[in-house]
């Protein structure tokens, strides 16, 4: 279809509704680049180290629970561990209350609390985080002997 | 291409045409969706960390990508009704928002009564739920306005508007979560990628998608004709279709 073969009205019309489209998708951009980081729904453990967390202050932060850092407190709920992005970064979080069931090593975390001065953060929720693969138990009892994803190329 | 085009536009053409399309895809839809929910929920195996809760995606995963491409589709509509002044367009968008609106309902829903058990909580405004919950918004803006003014063409013309620049809102869902930090993980399939899960899941959730497809179609086509006719009582086609 060429645009010159259009009636010149349609023609009009057309261009109208794509610079229309094309100038709030702009805008949009610039509003969505501007609130960039209100649109994160929590803090990565970089964010935290750094100090750009807000200390006091009721905020979300996140990141994948380390292997072996679970520490769990004998009759009661009180519940500690480390929260790292896999690359350097980690912090603890402290948090009592029933923790969700896809809660485990290795797993993401969003935890909803207030960062302590001393740079510990005691969550009042914790919500799971789960990748997007999907497989039988039985593939992954077998991935855990052999340790290799084949959805991992 | 133009001389189908203009026929396929005549609502006289349209719904005398379209109507050997009902039975197929009513049979196709009842199959696939039947057969779908046999092997997504019956066969198919549970996930190695989500237990038996995977199900839900058998329902969340369909509705998800139809609502989107229902708006998509939508939108084409509108476009097509603001440029070339097509009635049937209009039919068509007007005819569409309704089952949008519902199809997004559902992929909230499944998807809220999916995370509660999964992530711990119903609700949270995370990229990816608040720009579908948008999209929810942007289908009843459009059939708010279309039926307002009592069934104007200006009113018409406002909600292909709408239609078209809520299109902006179709990448931002796609991509929210790549762009931002959110509890939704990150689509399971792309088009470079092997699918991240294997096909003894994928199998039945392809089914489910093309029967939700088919249902979708089924449900737009019937509407459209009521529409179409309702528009067009006074016309003489509908007036002989009467008689018989």
């Amino acid at each position: 279809m060429k645009l010159g073969a259009m009636k010149p009205q349609r023609r009009n019309r057309l261009l109208l509704i794509l610079g229309l489209v094309g100038g709030l998708g702009l805008a949009l951009t610039f509003v969505l680049k501007a609130l960039n980081s209100n649109i994160n729904l929590f803090y990565t453990p970089v964010q935290v180290i750094a100090g750009e967390v807000p200390i006091g202050a009721r905020v979300r932060a996140g990141g994948m629970v380390e292997a072996g850092s679970i520490r769990r407190s004998d009759g009661s709920l009180e519940v500690a561990f480390i929260v790292s992005d896999l690359a350097g970064a980690a912090f603890e979080i402290r948090y009592t209350g029933i923790l969700p069931d896809l809660f485990r090593e290795g797993q993401g975390v969003v935890a909803t609390g207030t960062l302590s001065q001393d740079g510990v953060f005691f969550a009042e929720e914790i919500l799971a985080k789960h990748d997007e693969k999907y497989m039988p138990p039985e593939v992954a009892m077998a991935l855990d002997a052999t340790r290799q994803d084949p959805l991992q190329p | 291409m133009w001389r189908w085009f203009h026929q396929w536009g005549s609502p006289k053409f349209f719904y005398h045409r379209s109507g050997a399309l009902i039975p197929v895809l009513a049979l196709a839809s009842g199959l696939i969706l039947g057969a779908g929910v046999f092997w997504g929920l019956l066969i198919a195996p549970a996930d190695y960390q989500q237990g038996e809760s995977v199900r839900i995606m058998y329902v969340h995963v369909p509705a998800a990508i139809l609502a989107q491409s229902s708006y998509a589709m939508m939108a084409v509509m509108a476009l097509i009704s603001l440029i070339w002044r097509l009635k049937i367009a209009d039919a068509a968008v007007q005819t569409v928002a309704p089952i949008g609106a519902c199809i997004t309902l559902l992929a909230l829903a499944t998807g809220s009564l999916w995370g509660k058990p999964m992530w711990g909580t119903y609700w949270v405004w995370d990229a990816r739920l608040t720009s579908t919950l948008i999209l929810f918004f942007l289908f009843a803006g459009v059939l708010a306005l279309r039926n307002a003014a009592g069934q104007s063409q200006t009113a018409g013309r406002a909600a292909s508007v709408l239609a078209v620049i809520g299109l902006l809102n179709l990448p931002i869902i796609k991509y929210s979560v790549d762009w931002w930090f959110t509890l939704h993980q990150p689509a399971s399939f792309t088009l470079t990628d092997r699918p991240a899960m294997p096909f003894s899941m994928w199998g039945p959730l392809l089914m489910m998608v093309v029967g939700f497809y088919a249902w979708f179609f089924l449900a737009w086509l019937i509407r459209l004709r009521h529409e179409l006719v309702k528009r067009e009582i006074r016309s003489d086609w509908v007036q002989q279709m009467m008689k018989q």
